[in-house]
């Protein structure tokens, strides 16, 4: 038999709802992440980015629907286990160990692999961000923004994940680091790791996306390929200031 | 000069004592930000069980201090598991850390309650580990067992640095301490880190019950003291600080010890409470730890 229809699924989020208290951050999402696609989600400062990747990690409770990652339903499951079925995350604001080693902060990315892998990740890690291989006895919270920035990134990737959530990370960076890190993105999806972006910054994120979002006040109000909603008037007035 | 000496040394003593309470507080408040009341239970607990383990013939001597220890490491867990973890990570929101602690308050009462209907009201009393035998240091006299206590603590302390800065679930425990959401995040298991730091202050607090029994007595309700000693020791140093808190313990003995020496004796506990109330108001970052310091 020959397999046909759509590419298979890695991430498929069905009705998903999720409250703090009683204010709803989140009202029935329904997205899907193909396997090496880099899908990019995009909306205004508290549309529910933030809440919508936490629930994926299964950091926020969700109140209703259903997460499935390869075809397994995980809406159940724990972090960790999360994290042990391959989805990692790269959290707003960076969130690295402050005062533990760059080193130390990576290896505990790799805290769901076996202890083995640990000095290959390293290598790729420092190969992939040079300054941290320099950086590596110093503790996290020295480092600059874009920095700890490229450490958060290299940390959620020690991991060795089949999907990489990122929240933001461009978030307070000056433009040509910004630059840098959609760069570092681009390489992984290259390298073939399927990744969802989070941003704010709808033009660079739409401006290296497959495929795009549009999230307003916990809902997908728009989606499309990346290049048409980077074309999209709507976009255009409430995303890209054009 | 010999009466000054007799006053550090038993200074010393108790303030390692302390130190060892201390870090247990220190401890579980890294990794649940709760101060746990029932820490000076388990140093109750600590003597207490080998004082039962050796009287009921139930194990040899030599292993009943050390199952103590695992009796103890095993309460501490079961009140993380059964009472605090319930409340603390309950869906759709956890009980406050005020909440938290005050399941705590309610754990000491409890322990403290079946200990003195099981085992009775009296003091009890375990031989001391090398004779009793003083040895004479500039006409000063030192208890041997108090040398028992610091090498306990110096054990303890590099058994603890190993821990933390060697072993991968020490780093995560350290990890979890600094950042909860960004430790879950790479996979560590909150509930884990909650379960041995519960299990590893409790059992830190039985050594520090069964080194000082043989000095100091013990009895049902000896924690309700230590425990507030060694929550002196823990703020003394800064909340969180494990360097701090033995710092603090061995300064509170001391200070304990020339207080009731040069003084009265009557001010001995007294010290303490000033300690806890001068600290918290004038310095509550402690006096070796601001937030910042490096957390064992
Ligand atoms: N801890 C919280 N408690 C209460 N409300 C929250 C909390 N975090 C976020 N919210 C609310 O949920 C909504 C979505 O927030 P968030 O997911 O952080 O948005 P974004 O990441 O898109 O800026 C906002 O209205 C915000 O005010
Ligand atoms: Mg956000």
């Amino acid at each position: 038999m020959v397999k046909a229809g759509p590419p298979a699924m890695l991430l498929e989020v069905v009705g998903l709802s999720s409250h703090y208290g009683r204010i709803q951050a989140l009202r029935g999402i329904d997205l899907a992440v193909a396997e090496g696609e880099l899908l990019a989600l995009v909306g205004g400062n508290g549309a529910g980015k933030t809440t919508l990747l936490r629930a994926i990690s299964g950091v926020q409770p969700a109140s209703a629907g259903t997460v499935r990652f390869a075809g397994e339903d995980i809406s159940r499951a724990s972090a960790a286990e999360r994290v042990r079925r391959g989805i990692a995350q790269v959290p707003e604001g960076r969130q690295v160990f402050g005062p533990l080693s760059v080193e130390d902060n990576l290896a505990l990315g790799a805290y769901t692999r076996p202890k083995a892998e640990i000095a290959a990740g390293l290598e790729r890690t420092y190969a992939m961000f040079p300054v941290l291989k320099e950086k590596r006895r110093q503790a996290a919270g020295t480092l600059s923004g874009g920095q700890q920035q490229m450490l958060a990134i290299g940390r959620a990737l020690m991991a060795q994940p089949r999907l990489l959530l990122l929240d933001e990370p461009s978030m307070g960076l000056a433009p040509l680091l910004v630059a840098d890190i959609f760069r570092a993105i681009e390489g992984l999806k290259r390298a073939g790791v399927t990744i969802f972006l989070v941003e704010q910054n709808a033009h660079a994120a739409l401006s290296i996306a497959d495929r795009g979002y549009v999230l307003e006040t916990g809902r997908i109000v728009l989606q499309d390929k990346g290049p048409a909603l980077l074309a999209n008037e709507r976009v255009k007035q409430a995303y890209l200031g054009i | 000069m010999s009466e000054f000496l007799q006053f550090l040394f038993s200074g010393i003593g108790n303030g390692a004592i302390y130190a060892l309470v201390g870090l247990g507080f220190a401890i579980i408040y890294n990794a649940s930000h709760v101060i746990n009341f029932a820490q000076g239970e388990f140093v109750m607990i600590g003597g207490m069980a080998t004082v039962s383990l050796i009287a009921g013939g139930i194990v040899p001597v030599w292993l009943a201090m050390p199952v103590a220890v695992a009796v103890a490491g095993g309460i501490g867990m079961a009140l993380e598991k059964f009472a605090v973890e319930p409340a603390a990570l309950r869906r759709g929101g956890g009980a406050s850390v005020v909440g938290l602690i005050i399941i705590t308050i309610g754990a000491s009462i409890f322990i403290r309650g079946a200990v003195e209907v099981w085992l009775g009201k009296d003091f009890h009393r375990l031989p001391p580990f090398s004779g009793s035998e003083a040895i004479d240091i500039a006409g000063a006299k030192l208890d041997p067992q108090i040398l028992w206590v610091l090498g306990g603590l110096a054990a303890v302390v590099a058994g603890l640095k190993w821990f933390f800065e060697r072993t991968r679930f020490g780093k995560a425990m350290l990890a979890a301490s600094h950042n909860r959401l960004a430790a879950q995040l790479v996979g560590i298991d909150i509930r884990r880190v909650l379960l041995a730091s519960f299990g590893l202050s409790a059992a830190l607090g039985a050594l520090a019950g069964i080194l000082t029994a043989p000095i100091t007595l013990t009895k049902y309700d000896i924690g309700i003291m230590l425990g507030l000693k060694g929550f002196c020791a823990a703020i003394l140093g800064g909340l969180g600080s494990g360097f701090g808190a033995v710092l603090g313990g061995l300064a509170l003995g001391l200070a304990e010890a020339m207080a009731a020496g040069y003084i009265s004796s009557a001010y001995k506990d007294a010290v303490a409470f000033v300690i806890i109330v001068v600290v918290l108001i004038l310095m509550p970052g402690g006096l070796f730890g601001a937030k910042s310091s490096e957390r064992v």
